[in-house]
């Protein structure tokens, strides 16, 4: 009953995702392989040392530099020949991936697995996380995601064999232009141990300057409400909720933001919340550990200004 | 060319989902529903495409019981041509596996070449039907778009993607199958006219069971709970030293 993970790298460094994966896949099989899928052949370095990874199956080829989802599915379809279990981080790669593979496998995948309950039992999330429903597959094989703040991030220390599939790159009806990456010196949202999110209340983008200020101050990740992103604040990659990323950081402080569920569900399991928001009926307040109930502005500016 | 926008009725995304203690299901027997937000984004995509002259036609297609016509009305008074309902004698838990094989099915009656759909129902948000329908029918795939743009000769379309890093560019050759995410419009009310336009707009009905799909559950939902976000304590403060020392005493700075 061998399981297979599939590897999202960030350059060549292995996503967090991935490694909950590993942990979440180490619950169901004591045979664990990692597949990555990639340009550059010196990528497995860094794959092959994954603690709990029996051997690395690569697959190269200039083609899967910006991992184009009709080729990929179909060569993981292929590469899960034998294999029980094909699981991966709930990251928009493996998003945009997986289904395709079940597709290919007649499997129907299961998607922000939260917990392993048994063999094919799982829990996950549905309605923006207000309900968690206990799910049992009735597939041979078992697809699935798993959310990155559910698992533990399994670390270093293997010394897994590589093997390089031959395998035959299919035609592909779909090409890749460019990738507007951002930039940032800050830690990565989705394993901050603190974010500072900003809403519609900062107002404007110059406005938002005075969140990452304080992100920089606290050496927090930076985050944002869907209506700060819709609104051009911050580009959208700083979601934080049902359609945008999922956090659990120790500290999450949001200001200016109104709490609606939608948002509520990307970070509702952070340890601490602080909420400074003008409205003291706001829903984000009700669950927050701490409330500032104030205009944010007098408050940001407290805040950046006081020395630790 | 003819646009098919596979849409869904779900509870309304305002709505907090709440568990029948007799039923031990999600009650929406008597819950508000609406059409899933992402498929509206979908259908003003189309609406856009064919008051451009891209579009020959644009048809919307939901799968249900009888209450889904309500959804398929809704997307005709949006401006959508007609209708299909592909008709369900009860409520089925229908999985994204078998809806990817129904709408499989329609599109290759209707030789659709470009599929628009949202990128997740808020329901399940299982975030999978596109991307298994385009593995069914072999189109090429665009997910979680914010931008969408056809070549003048419509042989293409190049796609703005909403992915963890920023935001990826691709070309898809057609036929193609792209999943909307939120930013990619605002999407159109109904006027009231319409509304009553919509009325006389030609909705087909299909009997499921007449397509010959196996929609045996791949996946029995065992029990569902509540877990709905819980009141915390919310200590009032009013300075940066109360938060400052507050953190610091709960150890998270
Ligand atoms: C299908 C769907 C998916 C969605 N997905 C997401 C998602 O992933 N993430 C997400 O965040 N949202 C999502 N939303 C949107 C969500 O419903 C809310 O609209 C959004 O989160 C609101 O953002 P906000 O809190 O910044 O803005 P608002 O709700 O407008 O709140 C602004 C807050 O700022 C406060 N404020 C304003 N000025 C000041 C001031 N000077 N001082 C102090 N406080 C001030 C106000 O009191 C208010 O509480 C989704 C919606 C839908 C329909």
């Amino acid at each position: 009953m061998s399981a297979l993970i599939l590897i999202e790298l960030n350059g060549s460094e292995v996503n967090a995702s991935s490694r909950a994966a590993i942990t979440a896949a180490s619950q169901l099989s004591d045979s664990i392989d990692a597949l990555v899928l990639t340009n550059d052949s010196s990528n497995s370095e860094s794959v092959s040392k994954l603690a709990g990874i029996n051997s690395v199956k690569m697959i190269v080829d200039d083609a899967l530099e910006h991992a184009n989802v009709e080729v990929a599915s179909k060569l993981i379809a292929e590469a899960m020949s034998g294999y029980k279990y094909l699981v991966s981080g709930s990251s928009t790669y493996s998003k945009n991936i997986l289904p395709r593979v079940g597709a290919l496998l007649d499997v129907q995948p299961i998607s922000d697995v939260c917990e392993i309950k048994s063999n094919n039992t799982f829990v996950r999330p549905l309605y923006a996380g207000n309900i968690m429903a206990t799910v049992e597959s009735s597939d041979e094989i078992i697809i699935m995601t798993v959310r990155a703040t559910a698992f533990e991030h399994s670390g270093d220390g293997g010394s897994a064999k590589v093997e390089a599939l031959s395998s035959t790159i299919p035609e592909s009806n779909s090409t890749f232009i460019s990738l507007q990456e951002s930039q940032s010196e800050r830690p990565e949202l989705t394993t901050a141990a603190r974010i500072v999110s900003g809403g519609r209340g900062l107002g404007s983008k110059e406005n938002f300057a005075l969140i990452e200020q304080l992100a920089d101050k606290l050496d927090a990740a930076v985050g944002a409400s869907r209506a700060a992103v819709d609104a051009g604040f911050i580009s959208n990659d700083y979601q934080v909720g049902q359609t945008g990323k999922v956090v659990a950081p120790q500290l999450y402080l949001a200001v200016g933001i109104s709490g609606a569920i939608q948002h509520l569900a990307g970070m509702k399991d952070s340890q601490v919340i602080v909420v400074i928001n003008n409205d003291p009926d706001a829903p984000m307040s009700r669950m927050a550990d701490l409330v500032w109930q104030t205009d944010l502005f007098v408050a940001l500016k407290e805040l950046n200004e006081y020395q630790i | 060319m003819k646009i098919i926008i596979p849409i869904k009725r779900v509870l309304d995304p305002y709505t907090q989902a709440r568990v029948n203690k007799q039923t031990e299901q999600v009650d929406l027997a008597n819950a508000k529903m609406a059409m899933n937000p992402f498929c509206e984004i979908a259908v003003e995509e189309a609406l856009t495409l064919k008051e451009s002259g891209a579009a020959s036609e644009t048809i919307a297609v939901s799968i249900g019981t009888d209450k889904t016509v309500d959804t398929l009305r809704t997307a005709l008074a949006m401006g959508v041509d007609r209708a299909i309902f592909i008709k369900t004698e009860s409520e089925l838990d229908l999985q994204p596996l078998h809806i990817g094989k129904i709408l499989a099915n329609i599109i290759r009656r209707e030789e659709a070449e470009l599929i628009i759909m949202g990128k997740q129902a808020v329901d399940n948000d299982n975030n999978q039907t596109g991307q298994i329908l385009s593995g069914l029918l072999d189109y090429s795939l665009g997910t979680f778009i914010s931008k969408f743009e056809l070549s003048a000769d419509a042989s293409s379309v190049e796609v703005s993607r909403e992915i963890d890093s920023g935001i990826e560019i691709r070309k898809l050759n057609l036929p193609a199958i792209v999943t909307v995410d939120l930013r990619l419009n605002e999407p159109r009310y109904a006027s009231l006219p319409n509304i009553m336009k919509a009325r006389s707009k030609p909705l087909e009905t299909i009997e499921l069971d007449s397509l010959g799909i196996d929609t045996s559950p791949r996946i029995k939902v065992i029990s569902v709970v509540e877990s709905g976000t819980k009141d915390r304590a919310s200590k009032q403060i009013s300075s940066a030293e109360e938060l400052f020392s507050e953190l610091n005493q709960m150890g998270v700075l």
